[in-house]
């Protein structure tokens, strides 16, 4: 063959050519396709939380970088391994850290709650309209997360504040004379939390509600329920499916929250995301703030991955 | 069924929530005072402060680069994972992957930052390599994480695909690399298209993992608009809002229409 021909055979298939290129070099493309990712999580997924485990076990210093190693080597050959439980015991003795997971998991849990009631009625009333209002509302729902986060949050800072819209507006309406204190609360954080993850809640319920089948609601009201019968025994038990992802995707985020609390929460508004954050800039206490997220993997996110497995499993058996 | 006047009250009450924050920054940033919150006249001088701040704007362009190198390396990287998974039943680690990719989406900001900034530290002191930390180490953090998001997205247009098309094509004789850039690649562009916008805006909205990963000199946008909105309200920032606001909007407005006009037309 023609070097002119060769060059038109790969002008004409050219993916003919790479796959014969991998090959040659005795790569597979199937190997190559699962090998690139799976390295890339490895190196930057997991090796990380290794180091992660491996400096929460040795002693904060004054050097760069700021820890001790684990493993020392002596000038006489012995090498000698390290390991510090000082930093878990030190999470345990003091309440801060206690008092942080427990209070992240309450707030979590209690905006979860709000999240739902709010989006419930309006993803029910989405999947009832008709079409034309169900994609612009749909519209309506997704594009606050299309903008920055950041910038949703600081809008309610000039809203809660003490001159701000919501204290102006009642001022002005003469139903209080003092400014109220809105910002730098835990209800601030509750707020900010329920605000956020509101369209993550709506989506998922909507998406179930909108499969209901309409023909079950009218045999419950042929039978003579009520329409809160008919809401509480036929509806509310169809969508458990939605409930439960909606109230994952806002619990989840909500658990390892920093943003928000540390812009509208006050200064006793404990979050374990917010500890972590400051346990590292603030204290540069590296060890501390690697048990602390140690301590945070194996509370929360491990519990939550066993509970969506779990899941994942019943709903493919059925 | 009767309509009952509660979902519609609960519905308007609940948009209301949604946007009044928004369209009162919107409103705010024509405000001619400095306190954000009292309306004295309107102005156009804090889009002037905004476009003469070098920081802001050399932030804004540092998070922008970001953001498209890490969508794109992050589009790469899990759609290949995506592929793996739906295509290749059975291999050795599947369930690795599988669990590997989806732990991020889980994995609280906090410790995706932490923990690859004790990455970067300790392979700097080892291999030399990243030599300090800025805009190479965001982008590595960034693209591990919206590779996550961006194989959900793929691996559910990816198992929604009909298999006789690719089928077919093999029978024909196109090798599984060929058919994959002529028959699958095409019929998953639209969920590629949304994969990449959703890891770009994921990474330019990110404050927290940028914020430990980052060096000096590589602030990205949201590091520089979290230090000043920290210190209280500030006008500019409400411009900045604004701005992006108006662009997510029309874009989203777009899209839309252009998805509903589509099965209209073929109809």
């Amino acid at each position: 063959m023609t070097a002119e021909a060769a060059a038109a055979v790969a002008r004409r298939r050219p993916w003919t050519v790479l796959g014969r290129g991998l090959a040659a070099i005795g790569l597979s493309g199937k190997a190559l396709v699962i090998l690139a990712p799976a390295l890339w999580l490895a190196v930057f997924f997991l090796v990380p939380l290794a180091v992660v485990f491996k400096i929460s076990l040795s002693q904060a210093a004054i050097a760069r970088p700021p820890y001790l190693p684990l493993l020392t080597f002596d000038p006489d050959g012995t090498v000698q391994l390290t390991l510090h439980l000082s930093n878990f015991l030190f999470l345990l003795s003091d309440s801060l850290y206690i008092n942080a997971y427990l209070n992240s998991i309450r707030i979590a849990f209690i905006s979860t709650v709000i999240a739902l009631l709010i989006a419930y009625p309006i993803a029910y009333f989405i999947a009832r309209s008709s079409d034309r209002w169900r994609n612009f509302l749909l519209m309506l729902v997704i594009l606050p997360f299309w903008t920055s986060f950041l910038l949703r949050v600081y809008a309610w800072i000039g809203f809660m504040k003490g001159n701000g819209v919501i204290n102006n507006t009642l001022m002005a309406l003469g139903i209080i004379n003092q400014p109220l204190v809105l910002l730098q609360t835990d209800f601030a954080v509750y707020v900010g939390i329920v605000y956020t993850y509101l369209p993550f809640m709506i989506l998922p319920l909507y998406t179930n509600l909108v499969k209901l089948d309409q023909s079950l609601l009218e045999a419950s009201a042929d039978l003579g329920a009520r329409p809160l019968r008919t809401f509480l025994s036929v509806t509310l038990p169809l969508s458990i499916p939605g409930v439960i992802a909606g109230s994952m995707l806002v619990f989840i985020p909500a658990l390892g929250e920093f943003v928000i609390p540390a812009l509208l929460g006050g200064p006793d508004t404990l979050m374990i995301g917010r500890v972590l954050w400051d346990e590292f800039f603030s204290n540069r206490d590296w060890p501390v703030a690697s048990a602390v997220a140690i301590a945070m993997l194996l509370v929360v996110v491990v519990p939550i991955m066993l509970m969506q497995n779990a899941q994942s499993a019943v709903v493919e058996r059925r | 069924m009767r309509r009952g006047w509660f979902l519609p009250i609960a519905t308007v009450l609940g948009f209301t929530f949604l946007y009044a924050p928004i369209l009162s920054l919107v409103v705010f940033s024509f405000n001619e005072n400095r306190l954000v919150t009292v309306w004295s006249g309107f102005s156009l001088k804090w889009y002037g402060a905004l476009f003469s701040d070098p920081q802001m704007l050399g932030a804004a362009w540092l998070s922008l680069q970001i953001a498209a190198i890490s969508a794109t390396i992050a589009l790469v990287l899990g759609t290949l994972c995506a592929v793996a998974l739906v295509r290749f039943r059975r291999f050795r680690g599947r369930t690795a992957l599988a669990g590997m990719v989806s732990a991020p989406l889980v994995m609280p900001d906090v410790i995706t930052g932490l923990s690859l900034l004790l990455l970067f530290v300790a392979m700097e002191s080892i291999f030399g390599w990243p030599a300090g930390r800025g805009m190479l180490t965001i982008i590595i953090a960034h693209s591990t994480f919206c590779m996550a998001y961006i194989a959900v997205v793929v691996q559910s247009r990816l198992s929604d695909l009909d298999l006789s098309l690719e089928e077919a094509a093999m029978d024909l004789g196109a090798t599984p690399v060929r058919v994959f850039f002529d028959i699958t690649l095409p019929i998953i562009a639209p969920a590629l298209i949304s994969g990449w916008l959703l890891g770009f805006t994921l990474s330019l909205d990110d404050l927290v993992i940028a914020s430990f990963v980052s060096g000096p000199g590589s602030s990205t946008l949201p590091m520089v608009i979290f230090s000043k909105i920290r210190l209280g309200v500030s006008p500019d920032v409400n411009a900045l809002a604004t701005i992006i606001i108006g662009i997510v909007a029309l874009g989203v407005v777009v899209a839309t229409l252009l998805q509903m006009r589509r099965p209209k037309a073929r109809a």
